[in-house]
């Protein structure tokens, strides 16, 4: 089947595509987006986190046919302008990013966060992280990149939080 | 494979009466697990994301009519502004369920419709339907049914729908006593219950309801446990004085709530442990819903 889907603001197409495979398989193999990441296939990790019609969903839970007609925003799709979004830059400076593949699903899941709750507590934070794994990391640099991107977002455009 | 994806109810009921084949398809996360892993290749399915008749939720005297599409996140109210909606004040002990489900991402998609659907006797819905006295409302191109939640799991991973028919919504009873809901599990997230229990008290009829979850082939409610504990409630008065429970009442609840479970060993726990920990849910969620029954008296008399 044939599927339309904004993603990222602009309307892709794919062909020929099997309506059993996932949101997740369309956006990487057939509509060039790599930046979702696929690493269980089942919902348990959230590398494939993306927004679908404005709520973070795992895309690998989503069939291809479920998401026609859709808008998609995935991780190419928060940096604005050629600027990273202050929760990328944030995640680079607090050194957030070791492999870097749970990265993409972390960035949408704490870019919803900040968009919901601009100073969430400890727990929303962690809570809203839950279905998020890093096998490197161990969670501290990822919680410190949230804390100091709600705290730029917070100071402003051009502010540093401090 | 096709692909078939009504935009009414009508046209769904329609599309599954003529594709028996064909596998319903709600927030995916139960089947999109199997498609991605081959354990299942159906001839089609049948998408309901598009029906609008199945999504929304409206309370109609003493009861809350729940639309198969709506979403844990929606029970829960945790993307709502305030992160409570009106839906999880009526039906507490469902919110509290729905929020131990999988992650954000899974609340999200996930549907009570498809929890049902699916029938696992894992299911962190059940416990609290089968607690609440709720119904599971059925439709078919012939007709609609109401299926009484005792009599809608038939067995590991089936339910009483017939081969037509589709989940439309689910009849939850809303008394507005306290109700509770807990479960054991590796960590908080992303958790299969290894037990889980539900305890609903509604002080109007004077009726206890209970549900347990992952220790029998089926979700199954305690009724030896609701029946014993109706007993003292009404034989002590307790109803009206709202005083304290005895703490022999408390431990022989658990100890009833824990022989009406069947458990077996597997990976996430043996059968001893299921029951143990059933009885000490079942105490410590009685003392809870206790505590807000004697709170919300406390309330209404100085009110
Ligand atoms: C990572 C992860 C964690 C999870 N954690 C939990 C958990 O903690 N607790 C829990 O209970 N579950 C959990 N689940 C399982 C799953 O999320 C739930 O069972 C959920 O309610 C399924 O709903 P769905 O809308 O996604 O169903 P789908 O996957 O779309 O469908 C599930 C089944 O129901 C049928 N179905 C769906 N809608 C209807 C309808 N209207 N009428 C008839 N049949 C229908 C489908 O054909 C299918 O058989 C988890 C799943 C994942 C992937
Ligand atoms: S790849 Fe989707 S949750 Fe892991
Ligand atoms: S940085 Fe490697 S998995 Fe998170």
């Amino acid at each position: 089947m044939r599927i339309t889907a904004t993603v990222n603001g602009t309307t892709h197409q794919a062909d020929d595509v099997w309506p059993g495979e996932s949101l997740l398989f369309v956006l990487r193999e057939r509509m060039g987006l790599p930046g979702s990441k696929n690493a269980c296939e089942q919902g348990e990790c959230g590398s494939c986190t993306v927004y679908l019609d404005g709520v973070p969903v795992c895309a690998c839970l989503v069939a291809a046919g479920q998401a026609d007609g859709r808008q998609i925003v995935t991780v190419e799709g928060l940096a604005a302008g050629g600027a990273l979004h202050p929760v990328q830059q944030a995640f680079i400076d607090a050194g957030a990013v070791q492999c870097g593949f749970c990265t993409p699903g972390l960035l949408v899941a704490a870019h919803d966060l900040l968009a919901r709750d601009p100073s969430p507590s400890e727990a929303d934070v962690r809570e809203a992280l839950a279905g998020n794994l890093c096998r490197c990391t161990g969670y501290e640099k990822i919680l410190d990149a949230v804390r100091l991107a709600a705290a730029r977002l917070a100071a402003g455009p051009g502010g540093d939080g401090a | 494979m096709e692909f078939l994806r009504p935009e009414s109810l009508g046209e769904a009921l329609a599309a599954r009466a003529a594709h028996p084949e064909a596998v319903p398809l709600a927030g995916g996360t139960d089947v999109m697990v199997e498609l991605n892993f081959a354990r299942r290749r159906p001839a089609a399915l049948l998408d309901l994301t598009r029906v609008g008749e199945l999504t929304g939720w409206h309370a109609d005297g003493g009861t809350v009519r729940v639309g198969a599409g709506v979403t844990y996140a929606e029970l829960t109210g945790e993307r709502a502004s305030g992160g409570q909606t009106a839906l999880g004040r009526l039906l507490p002990g469902l919110a509290m369920a729905a929020r131990t489900v999988g992650s954000p991402q899974i609340r999200n998609r996930g549907t009570i419709g498809g929890n049902l659907g699916s029938a696992s006797p894992a299911g962190d819905c059940h416990p609290v339907l089968l607690a609440s006295g709720a119904s599971v409302e059925a439709a078919s191109v012939r007709g609609r049914r109401q299926v009484p939640i005792d009599d809608f799991f038939t067995g590991v991973k089936r339910n009483a729908l017939a081969p037509d028919e589709l989940i439309t919504a689910v009849l939850v009873p809303a008394p507005g006593g306290p109700e509770q809901f807990a479960k054991i599990g590796t960590r908080n997230a992303m958790v299969i219950a290894v037990a889980a229990f539900a305890i609903v008290l509604d002080p109007v009829r004077r009726r206890v309801g209970t549900g347990i979850g992952s220790a029998a082939p089926t979700p199954v409610r305690a009724v030896a446990a609701e029946r014993l504990l109706a007993g003292a409630l009404a034989g002590d008065g307790l109803w009206e004085s709202r005083g304290p429970l005895p703490e022999q009442v408390v431990t022989e609840f658990g100890q009833a709530v824990s022989a009406a479970a069947s458990p077996i060993d597997d990976v996430r726990g043996t059968a001893g442990y299921r029951k143990q920990a059933l009885a000490v849910l079942a105490s410590r969620t009685l003392g809870w819903a206790w505590r807000d029954y004697r709170a919300a008296g406390q309330q209404a008399g100085r009110g």
